[in-house]
């Protein structure tokens, strides 16, 4: 359990090149009442609650990045990155467009770099036609300043032809870029083909419901908010939602396709490179929609079956008396009726599984870091975290707040 | 002929009636009468254009705002100015005010005060259903924005998707408010858009055959058939997602046979054209403006109306470009990928034309040129993320994230703000009588210009390193906080800006130089009466013997007589060439259209809260129709000679 | 005003009033059905789009019953004739024969409203059932309410023309009634065909 408090920080060696390290420390402000409880928690735990009622939390979890992840680049991408140097100071990391690790990222990039190459080219001609009609114009300005004059013959023949090549111009340039566009579509689709695993996700006012698929029934399970996949393996995705319309979108794999009530669609993701991705909801979906993202990782082979055996499994068992007291309390509040806690009692399918909600990167859908100090003020004060959100404030003791949070952080 | 008209009594204008007496008789004529009851009947196509000139600019200096608090929300991660409720209005309220109170009404506005005057007829076709429009449009907005300051403002996009906006998902009237604000805005731009085209088919100065009707004015005619084809479509979505709400009907309901896609398909259908709905208009501030200051005729008439046609249509093909990550088959979407991006090509031309305008010009830098130049720089490059946004692949990655928000700030602010500031600069001593400030123009135009592409450009990257659109809040740590930062900085630049417009305005109409009628040495009939135009438009209707009417006949256009002075009349002619063919009465001011738009604000807004009030409200209704239609008893009398 | 304006011609012997596309009415009334027309093809879209994502059509219910809606078809074509008639003896300044066509056309204008009122009766579906109810039911009512504009507009007309008011627009008014109705009837042909065929067809 301290363990687990104390592992949030990155590994100094990995700070170099770990996007993750980028990403700083978000400060979670927390207000007077939920802060209480919070302490309250955490000083059970025998720590010093921080003085200033402010929760220091690094945002990337503890999981490790394989080396050299932000250093893969292309050359030619790192150049073109150099082109907007405002992009540069920003971090180019777990939710990037520019950043691809998959197929298909890679690809749209690919055409993205190349519409912008060539748009870029054009949009320097007009310029350059903007500038020189207002220079020439300058010189013309000392002409008399008479009245509109008649434009000479020769003159508008020649501009006639201009304006005949430029719309032919116009046309094959676009006809061009309609066919690279076309080609990285049909591309991008063909992979649908080798897919090999399949993840069902449900999207839900503010959250995402993961279930991964398997011939065998009882090898499916279900998990939230985060996705891990072997590297290199396609994956395919179907897409639902039970409420409105929602987004999936991991930029760094692939572009978005929607969620929509009464339809099912699909799309495949492949992770090239190992690594951490953060997805988000891209369609507006209400209150919460903008903490409604997801974690994905992408992990070897062998670590990715490992984590699925793990997942299998139902929940492991209180190993103390806090944590069976915690178990205790949260059959018996109100927990139950939307939390399923697979090998227990809880199986209500309304929020997310919390079989092995320790075990998971980050709490309530991206907005905080899984930490058991963030979880506790998660349970205390759900709405000031997240307002509008459909977890209620669960009327707990101080006494039993700790005991719940003993025995979900057990729940690795 | 009819005996009455034979009555030597009847006055008419021409060479036997002096031109003094002429001018009074027609003022007294057409004047508006003076006090409230005057303000409130009047059907003068001059005084309404002003009004809604004046109510679009309030609405956008409103929705302006919103876009301040939202820039303050997100200057950094995480922060809490505005709780994500407030926030969710604030968005909506900012899209839905800047599209429906703003972006359409203020070109509708130029439209109606500007196009009687540059075909060269007195009045606008049907001038009752117009001061109509203008009040039905006010009740909508005025409708929306008190629903907003009590609370109830829309919270679920300016595009109201279901089944977030439907009766599960968005209880209370929230969302009825901003679907009756459709119908509001939309019964008001209908009633204009008919205006419109009867106006330029059949009220245009003899001569000014299809070949020399103004740019401006084609625009508008291009624009009001897309309205005409494009608008029923959110009426009938938003119709549906109320009668959804309100009467329980399954139209977007999956669990009944209702289908969510089928408002994406209705309301794009519509959405798209919009786009050009606002921004063909603002083409034609630009066809009218840079002739005006290269001092030459625009090059290229044929090809910018066949443009402005083609767009017209190209413009209904596209709608499903916005619904690329819907999942909809991919061979369809290619199909609108290669649509969206042709629409490059008419756009391109019309580029080329003015490019080549000015290259060939003796261009005089004065403030509305500026304001075209910054339009040339910006829209061009919002164009061509435009064709970025028209490919699949890259549209799944950047759709619905902050390069879109770039995007479409790019094609409208630069495609139709930076074109409508140049306008206000150019027609302003049309309006008025007197100049705007230079010196505060090139002011107003720098800190646009600079503020716009601090704010705006940014948020390219922003939606490229991930940044999804309509979060009120972000973590901080991906990279966002310094560029979201720059895009706050820009904004307020971009505020000072249109501060300085304000002051501009305000200064002018006080203290401005006194404006002739022609200022700028223009070529349209606009210019060829005085600044500010009589009510009657023009002593007598002026004779078009070519495209540039004003610099052909440096001596004064030719004239016809014959109309009456002592009765409103105007002079119709006939589609193509302009033949004259009828003199055809114009109605006189009217406190019936008042009464009938304040029928139809209770029928629409009472049926917010009942359905009945569509079965009660249609009585007061039909009463102010039939008032408004029924003809004045007082038969028409010879005018008596003036002393 | 300072220059003597130069004039090239005198129009005081063109009409002040006139029929069909030279009357600015008729265009406003052009632009209207245009306006309407796309509001019905969208409205058809819309049905179509949702028949295209249920197996069965109608999901449940019958198919609207024949009669009334059929009885309204053959009502709507028979009076395109008597309105066909106004429409030329409006445009031969006719009061007389006038008052009679626009009396006839209210009596029509009213029984098809009646009608209307019956085929509300026989759709057998509610507007709350399903997406297809509300569907049929938006249909019939929009075009209910053209129905009722029309009506209404013509007693007006009729009312008018018995009184001290009848001049020569009058008279553009009937012809322009006359369009605008050979458009509601010419709506009514595929709607019924869309309310009563189709579901029957597919």
């Amino acid at each position: 359990m301290t363990a687990r408090l104390a592992a949030p920080s990155p590994s100094p060696a990995g700070r170099g090149r770990d996007p993750c390290a980028a990403l700083g420390e978000a400060k979670l402000r927390l207000p007077p009442a939920q802060a209480l409880l919070a302490r309250k928690a955490w000083e059970g735990e025998g720590k010093v609650f921080p003085r200033n009622l402010a929760l220091t939390l690094p945002l990337c979890g503890p999981l490790p990045l394989p080396p050299g992840a932000g250093e893969g680049a292309a050359p030619w991408r790192r150049a073109a990155l150099a082109l907007c140097p405002l992009a540069l100071s920003a971090c180019q990391g777990i939710q990037s467009a520019l950043d691809p690790a998959g197929h298909q990222s890679g690809r749209i990039a690919g055409l993205w770099w190349l519409f912008l190459a060539v748009l870029a080219a054009i949009y320097a001609l007009v310029l350059v036609l903007l500038l020189i009609a207002a220079f020439r114009s300058r010189r013309r300005r000392s002409l008399p300043p008479g009245p509109a004059f008649r434009p000479e013959e020769p003159t508008e023949r020649r501009l006639t032809r201009g304006l005949t090549a430029w719309a032919v111009g116009t046309a094959a340039i676009v006809l061009t870029l309609t066919g690279f566009s076309y080609a990285v579509d049909r591309d991008i689709l063909a992979l649908g083909h080798r897919a090999e695993l399949t993840i069902e996700v449900t999207a839900k006012q503010w959250w995402w419901q993961v279930k991964y698929d398997d011939p065998v029934p009882n090898r499916s399970f279900e998990t939230a908010n985060e996705i891990r996949l072997p590297v290199g393996v396609p994956v395919r995705v179907v897409l639902k939602s039970q409420d409105v319309i929602h987004s999936f979108w991991v930029p760094n794999l692939h572009g978005k396709t929607d969620l929509i009530p009464g339809r099912v669609n699909e799309t495949v993701i492949v992770a090239d490179r190992e690594g951490r991705y953060r997805g988000q909801c891209a369609e507006f979906c209400g209150f919460q929609h903008a903490n409604m993202a997801l974690d994905v990782v992408a992990m070897p082979r062998e670590q990715f079956d490992a984590w699925r055996e793990s997942q299998l499994a139902p929940a492991s068992a209180p190993s103390d008396d806090r944590s069976r007291e915690g178990q205790r309390v949260f059959l018996t509040s109100a927990c139950v009726m939307c939390h399923t806690v697979r090998g227990t009692t809880a199986a209500s399918r309304v929020g997310p599984d919390l079989t092995h909600v320790a075990a998971r990167p980050s709490l309530a859908a991206g907005t905080l870091p899984y930490s058991k100090g963030n979880l506790a003020g998660w349970i205390a004060d759900p709405q000031r975290i997240k307002p509008g959100s459909q977890m209620p404030v669960v009327d707990l003791s101080a006494d039993q707040l700790q005991s719940v949070l003993a025995y979900l952080d057990g729940l690795k | 002929m009819s005996p009455r008209d034979a009555s030597p009594f009847i006055r008419r204008d021409g060479p036997a009636l002096e031109e003094v007496e002429t001018y009074a008789r027609l003022e007294r004529t057409w004047a508006t009468p003076p006090g409230l009851w005057g303000w409130l009947s009047s059907v003068d196509h001059k005084q309404v254009g002003r009004r809604y000139i004046v109510t679009a600019f309030v609405f956008f200096l409103l929705a302006g705002l919103l876009a301040l608090a939202m820039r303050m929300q997100l200057a950094g991660p995480e922060q809490t100015l505005l709780t994500p409720d407030r926030y969710n209005q604030i968005f909506t309220m900012h899209g839905t005010t800047m599209m429906f109170l703003f972006a359409v009404p203020v070109m509708e506005a130029f439209a109606i005060y500007l196009v009687p005057l540059m075909v060269g007829t007195r009045a606008i076709a049907f001038p009752r259903l117009n001061a109509f429009s203008y009040w039905v449009y006010l009740a909508g907005g005025v409708m929306l924005w008190v629903a907003f300051i009590l609370n109830v403002g829309p919270d679920v996009g300016w595009f109201s998707y279901v089944p977030l906006a439907g009766p599960q998902f968005s209880p209370g009237k929230r969302t009825d408010f901003w679907a009756q604000m459709i119908t509001f805005t939309e019964v008001a731009a209908l009633a204009v858009a008919v205006e419109i085209i009867v106006t330029v088919f059949k009220q245009r100065a003899p001569g000014m055959s299809l070949n020399r009707i103004p740019l401006f004015v084609w625009g508008q005619l291009v624009t009001s058939f897309m309205v005409v084809f494009a608008m029923p479509a959110v009426m009938v979505s938003s119709s549906m997602l109320i009668m959804d709400r309100l009467i329980g009907t399954h139209f977007f309901n999956p669990a009944e046979g209702g289908d969510a896609l089928l408002w994406q398909h209705l309301f794009w259908f519509f959405g798209h054209p919009e786009v050009y709905i606002i921004f063909l208009p603002a083409t034609g501030f630009v066809s009218s403006i840079l002739p005006t200051f290269a001092r030459r005729p625009i090059f290229g008439y044929t090809a910018l109306v066949l443009a402005l046609v083609a767009t017209g249509f190209l413009g209904f093909g596209l709608w499903v470009h916005h619904m690329f990550v819907t999942g909809l088959p991919h061979l369809g979407n290619s199909f609108y990928t290669a649509a969206s991006m042709a629409i490059a090509v008419p756009s391109g031309i019309q580029i080329f034309c003015w490019l080549a305008t000015l290259w060939d010009g003796r261009p005089r830098f004065a403030t509305p040129l500026l304001f075209v130049i910054g339009f040339i720089v910006i829209f061009v490059l919002g164009g061509l993320s435009g064709i970025m946004l028209a490919s699949v692949p890259i549209d799944s990655q950047v759709h619905d994230t902050y390069f879109v928000v770039a995007h479409f700030h790019y094609v409208l602010i630069g495609g139709a703000v930076f074109p409508l500031f140049g306008a206000v600069y150019y027609w302003f001593p049309k309006f008025t009588g007197r100049m705007l400030s230079e010196r505060a123009g090139a002011w107003n135009f720098g800190l646009f210009f600079v503020g716009f592409n601090l704010a705006f450009f940014p948020m390219h990257i922003l939606g490229l390193i991930g940044m999804p659109r309509r979060v009120y809040s972000y973590p901080a740590g991906l990279g966002w906080d310094d560029l979201n930062l720059l895009a706050t900085a820009g904004a307020t630049i971009l505020a000072a800006g249109v501060l300085v417009f304000l002051g501009n305005v305000w200064h002018s109409l006080k203290y401005g130089l006194v404006a002739d009628d022609n200022p700028w040495g223009a070529a349209t009939l606009e210019w060829a009466t005085t600044s500010p135009p009589p009510s009657f438009n023009f002593v007598h209707i002026p004779v078009v013997t070519g495209s540039n009417p004003l610099w052909e006949e440096p001596d004064g256009l030719p004239v016809v007589g014959g109309l009456r002075v002592d009765q409103r009349e105007l002079l119709l002619t006939s589609v193509v060439d302009a033949e004259p063919e009828v003199r055809e009465p114009s109605p006189e001011p009217s406190i019936w259209p008042l009464l009938s738009a304040t029928a139809v604000t209770i029928l629409f807004i009472g049926s917010i809260f009942t359905p009945w009030a569509v079965v009660w409200g249609s009585i007061p209704l039909a009463v102010g129709l039939i008032g408004w239609f029924w003809p004045k008893s007082a038969p028409d009398t010879p005018e008596p000679v003036i002393d | 005003m300072e220059r003597a304006p130069r004039f090239a011609a005198d129009l005081a012997h063109l009409p002040t009033s006139a029929h069909g596309p030279r009357a600015t009415t008729w265009w406003g009334t052009l632009g209207f059905i245009l306006i309407e027309a796309t509001g019905f093809a969208l409205a058809a879209a819309a049905y179509f789009y949702l028949m295209g994502q249920t197996e069965t059509w109608p999901p449940g219910q019958s198919p609207p019953d024949w009669l009334w809606g059929t009885l309204q078809l053959v009502l709507m074509l028979a009076s395109l004739w008597p309105n066909w008639w106004t429409d030329r003896v409006a445009h031969a300044d006719d009061l007389r024969k006038v008052r009679i066509g626009l009396v006839a056309m209210s009596a029509v204008g009213l029984l098809t409203l009646v009608v209307r009122a019956f085929e509300f009766g026989a759709l057998n579906c509610r507007w709350d059932d399903n997406a297809y109810g509300s569907m049929v039911w938006v249909l019939l009512g929009l075009h209910a309410t053209h129905l009722i504009t029309d009506v209404g507009d013509t007693l007006v007309l009729t009312v008018l023309m018995f009184t001290k008011h009848v001049e020569p627009r009058r008279f553009t008014d009937v012809t322009d009634n006359c369009v605008y109705w050979n458009f509601v009837v010419a709506a009514w042909v595929p709607l019924w065909a869309l309310l009563y065929v189709v579901p029957r067809v597919v």
